[in-house]
């Protein structure tokens, strides 16, 4: 990176609000539908048509302001934001401007554990979405798909406060794994419900004053918005260095080119002429629903990782991931819970449960394997009814059918054989039909043990427990010996 | 003796005495139609006859099972056109929506077909209602049937036309600053612009949201009574509509009006007013007083500033409103050019109409970043001076009465060329329109033949009591439900 230069980034996310119907209108908001089959007179913004709009939109924009630590003013306004294009078929984009929803919010970021900065969340409003434009190659015309037109949106400005593309990055994850805490959307980059602009700017060190900013659009992945502020500082400082000056202009990332290129300068900027919705009443939170909304807030990443550290002793790398899902998070406590052995419940979810869960993304809430499972297999472990390695075995099976594990080792006989007087006879016969490695074993040769211990198992199909299987050989062999 | 001459409440009171039907009232109305449209020419687009008979011969049907229908059942009327009609064409009198047909009901097309009444066909108006003599219509005029060379006003001047040839028994219009009302005046009819949130604007294709009402127009005060009834109430699909319970608008008519207070603010009755206009509003008032009313000056000086407020705010919603007629969806698109701008720059350049166009470019400006604190800000406080005066006055007034227009119905193309004096017609109409509160024009006499209209503007929600107080006025003036006389071809 360019030293000579401090970088400025701030970021404007839009967020998808998951909600049943649409913002403005009772379509279902659903992704992935055939086009313009989730429309009306209202989000078609037909003549006559009026939008009537849905508390849902307004409870879920309320939990990412609190998240958000933002303060939501009681009183806000919807505004007509006006400009001509296909996708946007009333030609005005319902928003908010002069009265946003929420402001003044913040969210820490942290990089290694080390807290990177207090990020300040300008504001947070509510808009609705516009339509999409779909484009065939080689073809004279596009298509428009009015589906998501009026899809419920907040969006999430923050301060001039990122110093780094890197750092822009990891906000932007941080953002994200907060507010799929709260439930308020499935936040998919690839899927358009989390987007994210950029305005960034560099200055001489030491400079008091901003320098001239550069809006990104088009950075449609995490990886995406790292590069396109990357290739941006580049770009903006080999111009400074040149004692050249910044347009002030929207340029586009083009993941395949690696490069952003002109979208529209400031000539082109857009006078969008906001004014009240006329057709919309003002939006008054009144405190016993923010009550509500506070009370219903789950414990939020940060806090839930100092618990667990303080709880249950988890080591930093262990919480992180753990509180990294809440899902995930939701499913470790539930264990520990039941059954409750912290480290344990830790190791084997991290290790080959998670291995699991990651081979089916997004499911831990709908897997059949649930808390109680691993909670029974960690007991069957800690009884020593099963060894480790059946203990993996059982898990796949039960990760596979949700059957629980006792039932597993029930029907298929895998319990450890335990009882000392049924593993004596077994021993005693493999003893005595290896006489060659009992007299090695009696020569000094204590790896003999060894090959009379795989014996053993062999002989009881691995199920012996092997701890039991050392203690008689090593008691029948002194006792040979005598 | 002709059926169209009785007002509507009669035409349905026989109805429901079975001594006519629907059938005879349609066929009635389709023969006046006949006679008088071709030199009226209220209709922008009219149903067939056989369509309209069906939907009577079903309310028939159900009047001789004795199904109970609303008063208003079997009674043909009208739609302003820019009132959605399912299937109906619905255009705004603008080529840009020439053909347009709506996939669904306004809320007052419901509430009528619910009820019975007979949609004959939609009235010609100003484009997007922007006008005040339905001469901005892109597809012909309407003449004042009182004097076919006069406009019938604006810009519901088709629905005020169609009531006073006797062409329909009621029609809706839209009234944003006086667009019921003035024409109501120029036609001799009744005119009311119900209270802002009133009655749902669902369906309603908007020219300035914060504005527009949907309201009656009628032979004379019961039958404004009676469709208030029909249309009024609180619809969910429109957020700016007032959820209070429904009141019985008719209960109000025949209950004296003794002991009630009338404001007459001098700011509308100076320089602007034609004399026997203001003679024969005072007239009026005069047989108030016989009656038990006291008349009161009062003083409401920022409504110098209404028209003004009313000109920045109007076109500034109104730009954003049109906005959507790019071409894209629905409605005129031209597709000759190349790329996108093009498209919408040929669409609208052709389908607005020169007001349309004004308007748009007015409210444009107004709303421009650097200008909206001084021009669409500063209209939004004065909006709100005129609102407080005007509650004011209501404080210790039940009324205020001010002539609707100060001139009566212009000859036409008298003032096309001249916006700023066409704007004038709305001087007295447009305050309650930027306070929200009802009004409503009756007539009050005539000027050399022509009807002069008188207004009253009434506290929110008050429309009983102004129905009340306007049936009595009515009834001393002796001009309740007067057709025009038409010199006809063949009568």
């Amino acid at each position: 990176m360019p030293a000579a230069y401090e970088v400025i980034i701030g970021l404007e996310v839009h967020v998808e609000l998951h909600t049943t119907s649409k913002m403005f209108c009772a379509c279902p908001n659903r992704f992935g539908a055939e086009p313009n089959t989730n429309t009306c007179p209202v989000c078609l913004g037909l003549p006559g048509s009026l939008p009537v709009f849905n508390k849902n939109a307004l409870e879920l924009a309320l939990r990412a302001a609190l998240a958000l630590n933002c303060r939501v003013n009681r009183y806000s306004r919807f505004a007509r934001k006006n400009y001509f294009y296909p996708d946007l078929p009333k030609a005005y984009q319902i928003s908010q401007y002069e009265f946003p929803l929420a402001a003044h919010g913040q969210l820490a970021v942290y990089k290694n554990r080390e807290l990177l900065r207090n990020v300040k969340i300008e504001r947070l409003h509510l808009e609705e979405d516009a339509g999409k434009l779909l484009h065939d190659e080689g073809q004279a015309y596009s298509y428009v798909d009015y589906n998501r037109c009026g899809v419920p949106l907040v969006e999430i400005v923050t301060g001039p406060d990122l110093r780094s593309p890197e750092e822009a990055r990891i906000f932007l994850e941080t953002l994200r794994r907060t507010l799929l805490y709260t439930r308020i959307s499935d936040c998919k980059m690839e899927e358009g419900s989390l987007r994210c602009d950029a305005n960034i700017s560099l200055r001489p060190w030491g400079s008091e004053t901003l320098g001239q900013k550069v809006e990104i659009k088009n950075m449609n992945s995490f990886k995406a918005v790292q590069r396109g502020l990357e290739y941006e500082v580049k770009r903006q400082a080999e111009i400074l260095d040149r004692g050249g000056r910044i347009n002030q202009e929207t340029r586009r990332w083009h993941e395949d080119k690696g490069m952003t290129d002109e979208m529209r300068s400031k000539e082109g900027e857009q006078d969008y002429r906001y004014f009240p919705e006329p057709d919309l009443p003002p939006v008054i939170v009144e405190d016993s629903l923010l009550t509500r909304i506070g009370t219903e807030l789950p414990e939020l990443p940060l806090p839930r990782y100092r618990r667990l550290l303080a709880e249950y002793g988890l080591t930093p790398y262990q919480a992180e991931i753990i509180t990294g899902d809440r899902d995930l998070a939701d499913f470790y406590e539930e264990t520990v819970r039941i059954y409750y052995e912290p480290q344990k419940a830790a190791n084997w979810l991290l290790g080959d449960v998670l291995k699991l869960f990651k081979q089916f993304p997004g499911a831990i809430k709908q897997s059949p394997f649930t808390p109680l499972h691993l909670a029974q297999l960690l007991k069957l472990v800690d009884g020593e009814q099963i060894s480790g390695r059946t203990a993996k075995e059982v898990l796949e099976e039960s990760f596979n059918s949700g059957k629980m594990p006792e039932l597993i080792v029930r029907e298929k006989s895998l319990g450890q054989i335990s009882e000392s007087h049924e593993l004596e006879k077994v021993v005693d016969t493999v003893l005595r039909e290896n006489g060659a490695a009992v007299r090695d074993y009696r020569e000094g040769h204590k790896k003999a043990v060894t090959f009379l211990m795989g014996s053993v198992m062999k002989a009881t199909g691995g199920k012996a427990n092997p701890q039991l299987v050392i203690a008689l050989l090593e008691e029948k062999l002194a006792k040979i010996g005598e | 003796m002709h059926l169209f001459t009785l007002t509507a409440v009669e035409a349905a009171q026989a109805l429901q005495r079975r001594e006519i039907s629907s059938v005879q009232l349609v066929r009635d109305i389709y023969d006046r139609i006949d006679n008088v449209e071709p030199q009226v020419r209220g209709f922008i687009s009219l149903l067939s006859r056989e369509e309209a008979l069906a939907a009577a011969e079903n309310v028939d049907r159900m009047l001789k099972q004795g199904v109970s229908l609303s008063p208003l059942a079997g009674i043909p009327m009208a739609l302003k056109d820019n009132i959605c009609t399912n299937g109906i064409p619905t255009t705004c009198a603008s080529l840009i929506l020439k053909g347009y047909r709506p996939p669904y009901d306004a809320h007052v097309t419901t509430a009528l077909r619910e009820a019975g009444a007979i949609l004959i066909g939609k009235s010609n108006m100003d484009e997007f209602a922007m006008g005040s003599s339905t001469e901005n219509s892109a597809y012909h005029l309407t003449c004042n049937p009182w004097d076919l060379q006069r406009v019938p006003g604006g810009s519901s001047g088709g629905s005020a036309a169609l009531v006073a040839a006797g062409e329909v028994f009621f029609a809706l219009g839209s009234d944003t600053g006086g667009s019921i009302r003035q024409p109501a005046s120029f036609c001799g009819v009744v005119g009311l612009k119900p209270t802002y949130g009133l009655v749902s604007r669902y369906g309603l294709i908007a020219f300035a949201s914060s504005l527009d009402q949907i309201g009656p127009l009628t032979r004379d005060v019961q039958d404004c009574a009676y469709v208030l009834e029909i249309i009024a109430g609180h619809d969910p699909r429109d957020s700016t509509s007032v959820s209070r319970e429904k009141e019985r608008y008719t209960a109000y008519l025949g209950k004296e009006i003794k002991g009630q207070r009338v404001a007459l603010p001098v700011e509308c009755f100076g320089e602007g007013l034609e004399k026997e206009i203001k003679e024969l509003v005072m007239g009026a008032l005069a047989k108030c007083t016989e009656v038990g009313v006291s008349v009161y000056e009062a003083s409401a000086p920022s409504t110098a500033y209404a028209l003004p407020a009313y000109y920045l705010v109007a076109p500034a919603e109104a730009s954003s409103n049109l906005a959507r007629y790019d071409g894209i969806q629905y409605g005129l698109s031209i597709r000759s050019g190349s790329n996108l701008l093009d498209l919408y720059y040929a669409t609208r350049s052709k389908g607005f109409g020169a007001e349309v166009k004004r308007r748009i470019m007015l409210g444009t400006y107004a709303l421009s970043s650097g200008y909206y604190d001084a021009y669409y800000l500063k209209a939004l406080k004065m909006r709100t001076l005129i609102r407080q005066e005007f509650e004011s006055i209501f404080k210790d007034h039940d009324f205020i009465v001010t002539p609707t227009s100060p001139t009566v119905a212009f000859k036409i193309g008298e003032q096309k060329d001249d916006p700023l004096t066409m704007y004038l017609n709305d001087i007295y109409t447009i305050t309650a329109n930027l306070c929200g509160f009802p009004a409503i024009s009756i007539p009050c006499g005539f000027v050399e033949g022509m009807p002069v209209g008188l207004q009253v503007i009434g506290r929110p929600f008050d429309e009983g009591r102004m129905l009340q107080f306007c049936y009595v006025l009515e009834s001393l003036l002796g001009l309740k439900g007067r057709l025009a006389e038409m010199k006809l071809k063949e009568e």
